[in-house]
């Protein structure tokens, strides 16, 4: 049988397929505290899907890897239940989980060879042989490791390493297969190549991935959705573009991407869009959540979704700004400005037009209602 | 600030390659002190102690024309009155040098009995005369009339012998020459050696056994923690080995603090108080606590180099605590039980004072044979002989452990 087929598991396919599978994960009112006063994972709540790629995405110290550690068994949830394939695993050991693990620093016995390090968890299920060798076989060249059975992990360079790890927790074919900053340790560039590599293996064999980051870019590049962790919450679970184009909370629209953040006050309601005074000026937002007048609200513009306006009336929010300090990027202006005394970044586009821009001048700048978004300020948040 | 910064950098540069030589030896002569020390101390003292195992140069000397008449001699039969006249000559001039009493000394090592045909004779013949020195020599002492007396001259006159590294193996010469075993009720040593070996084998499992837990506890506490379990292993360590030893005496002696609790507790009768201490049990228990260190320090320095995501990585791989401890733990500790066990090991065959103190008789190890010769029988050439032979078990242990292991990936804390 050969693992790089795609055909061999139904389920396999572009991400769209994982989409209409089934839950396979669940977490259900999962809370975490070591010291029973200082939470680190609040009233949980998270499905992952069968085949599905999900990222646990957040700074360090947002639970994210703690709700890893759950879910593998090695921490145990202080309240609520964690089901995998519909069973509750609270009484179920790590060893009993049949999850595949990806640790940080990979976790590789140094004394084993590679060869030995694959025939673990294989031996371990008390596989004969013949079969423990045709499947390390199998895994290695799922990794592109063919002929390494017989070194050992400290003659291997880090991304070698890192492809053992990946084979060593698939190589058992668990259905769920946990990394943990598995790329943190590599430079750059390899982590990049290793991106591409973990998800093409992903998608050859269909398996379901949860995976933690801190890294933005990371998480983007290769979820099929993700749930951004601030504080033991989770913010917002969706796809990559779903979280950059219509982020649904302030700490997701400035921890995805670059945003401008102000803070203003509503002063008039129209449909789903509503006026928004920002010191002294007042701009035109679109409302993820509903709001009335008088409420607190936080703006979230992209300075690439901004523009110069080179005719009034392009935009719904045209403004000139004085230019307080600039940059010059190659591709891109990167202009500081001010609006309603907050600071407000303004990227241009290195295409004609932006020769007009100087320092200490006014620049007529502005943007749609649409790219505009009204979310309800981080303090309200305690309260629901 | 910039220039001076990127102007002194070459300099810097350009100077490095000189600098080694200096520095390397001034780091040398730093360390001349310490080396005159130990060859002072350790290498002078240990070579010529060994030396003295096989150089045995008294009767070759004091007797050397005696000696070379006796080579030439067949063995058989009496020697010729030359070799009476010689041998009469040199004791008379021995005991002038005051050296008769080394010579007696020798010769009855050879063969008991002599020492006393030596000094007599040496006395006796003293202002002599007379026209046969072998009827004279014979007169004083029965014994210069036998061939064997004479064969022991010669074998005492051997100014390099292995005499006493037989004698320490329980061998020794027969009146042919040939190797063969003492009789049984001589054969003291190889059956010291066996128990020396024995206990030191056992102490170093004990140790094994008690100190591995401890090295994993504290190497998998936190930190804060750690530290303070690491103090009440080091404890003991600082403490006194006399003290120490002493409140085992305390604790195990018959009316001590252990068989006191026993009968307390009626496990044992008043009358059948336990025998605990001055035996091979005290040498065990006193030389395990005193040696315990020195297995928990390597190990527990090789086991916090063992990152925790191996174990979970193990578990995750669906391997239960055994197996993952068994084929994960435990291969990568090895270095650790390795260096402790090797420590503990050498440290206990060449151990002399928790024996002498609290073995008993049973509970003597070889050191303390060793100790006996040189402190009371006086036979340095037979302690240093053991003690070459100890050294060589060391030295065969050293190297089976570095065929086994590896010493380069010996840990030793």
């Amino acid at each position: 049988m050969d693992t790089q087929d795609p055909s061999r598991r139904p389920t396999s396919g572009e991400g769209a397929g994982a989409k209409t599978a089934d839950v396979y994960v669940e977490f259900n009112g999962v809370h975490k505290t070591y010291d029973g006063v200082t939470p680190i994972v609040r009233d949980l709540h998270l499905t992952v899907r069968e085949g599905e790629f999900l990222t646990l995405l957040g700074p360090s110290g947002s639970g994210k890897t703690t709700c890893l550690m759950m879910l593998a068994g090695f921490e145990a949830p202080s309240a609520g239940a964690i089901r995998i394939d519909g069973r509750a695993v609270d009484a179920v050991p790590p060893r009993k989980r049949n999850i595949g693990m990806v640790f940080q620093n990979y976790a590789l016995f140094p004394h084993m060879t590679v060869g030995a390090n694959l025939a673990f968890p294989l031996q371990v299920r008390g596989l004969d042989r013949a079969a423990v060798a045709e499947r390390v076989h199998r895994a290695l060249r799922l990794v592109r490791l063919e002929g390494f059975e017989d070194r050992h992990p400290n003659q291997l360079s880090g991304g070698q390493q890192q492809r053992v790890a990946i084979a060593r927790a698939l190589v058992f074919e668990p259905r769920l297969v946990l990394m943990d900053e598995p790329l943190g340790a590599l430079d750059r560039r390899l982590r990049e190549e290793m991106q591409f590599e973990i998800r093409r293996i992903q998608r050859t064999l269909g398996v379901t991935v949860v995976y933690v980051t801190h890294d933005q870019q990371e998480a983007m590049a290769m979820s099929d959705r993700v749930a951004v962790f601030n504080a033991g919450r989770i913010e917002q679970v969706d796809s990559p573009e779903v979280l950059y184009e219509e982020p649904r909370r302030p700490f997701v629209a400035s921890f995805i991407g670059d945003n401008n953040l102000l803070r203003g006050r509503v002063a008039a309601v129209d449909g789903d869009t509503c006026d928004v005074r920002v010191g002294d000026v007042v701009i035109n937002a679109f409302m993820v959540t509903r709001h009335e007048v008088g409420d607190d609200v936080v703006l979230a513009v992209r300075p690439e979704r901004t523009g110069l306006v080179s005719e009034a009336g392009t935009y719904t929010n045209e403004f000139v700004l004085r230019v307080e300090d600039m940059a010059f990027l190659g591709d891109h202006l990167r202009v500081l400005t001010n609006i309603g005394g907050h600071g407000f970044v303004v990227k241009i586009p290195n295409i004609v037009g932006h020769g007009g821009v100087l320092a200490g001048e006014g620049v007529h700048i502005g943007w749609a209602t649409l790219d505009c978004r009204a979310m309800r300020p981080p303090e309200d948040e305690s309260s629901d | 600030m910039n220039a001076a910064a990127s102007v002194s950098a070459p300099a810097a540069v350009a100077k490095r390659p000189k600098r080694p030589r200096g520095s390397r030896l001034r780091a040398a002569a730093l360390a001349l002190p310490l080396v005159a020390f130990i060859v002072v101390t350790f290498i002078a003292p240990l070579g010529t102690m060994l030396v003295r195992s096989v150089h045995a140069p008294v009767v070759a000397d004091a007797m050397s024309e005696t000696v070379a008449l006796l080579g030439d001699w067949d063995g058989g039969s009496l020697p010729a009155e030359a070799v009476f006249a010689t041998a009469a000559r040199e004791l008379l001039k021995a005991r002038e040098d005051r050296v008769i009493g080394q010579v007696a000394t020798r010769v009855n090592r050879v063969q008991a009995g002599l020492r006393s045909a030596v000094t007599r004779t040496a006395r006796r013949l003293r202002g002599l005369q007379p026209e046969s020195w072998r009827a004279a020599m014979i007169e004083t002492h029965a014994a210069w009339g036998e061939v064997d007396t004479w064969r022991a001259l010669l074998l005492a006159g051997e100014r390099y012998t292995g005499r006493n590294y037989l004698h320490a193996l329980d061998l020794k010469r027969d009146a042919a020459g040939d190797i063969v075993a003492q009789p049984s009720e001589q054969r003291i040593y190889m059956a010291l050696l066996a128990r020396t070996l024995a206990v030191s084998l056992a102490i170093t499992l004990l140790c094994l056994l008690l100190g591995y837990p401890v090295a994993y506890f504290i190497a998998h506490a936190p930190p804060g923690r750690a530290n303070w379990l690491l103090l009440l292993v080091l404890v003991p360590f600082w403490t006194s080995l006399l003290v120490r030893t002493t409140s085992w005496i305390v604790l195990l002696q018959s009316q001590g603090v252990v068989n006191d609790l026993l009968v307390l507790i009626g496990l044992v009768n008043d009358d059948e108080r336990l025998a605990l201490i001055y035996n091979l049990n005290g040498t065990l228990v006193a030389m395990t606590h005193v040696l315990l260190p020195f297995m928990v320090l390597p190990l527990y320095s090789v086991m916090r180099t063992i990152p925790a995501t191996h174990m979970s990585a193990a578990a995750s791989l669906g391997a239960g605590f055994g197996k993952a401890f068994w084929r994960v733990y435990w291969p990568q500790t090895l270095p650790g039980v390795g260096a402790g066990s090797l420590l503990v090991f050498i440290l206990s065959i060449g151990y002399y004072i928790t024996p002498a103190l609290v073995g008993g008789r049973t509970g003597q190890l070889i050191s303390n044979m060793i100790a006996f010769h040189m402190q009371q029988s006086l036979n340095w050439g037979l302690a240093a002989a053991l003690g070459g032979i100890l050294l060589a078990c060391v030295v065969a242990l050293y190297l089976v452990y570095d065929r086994l292991v590896g010493v380069e990936r010996m840990k030793l804390g």
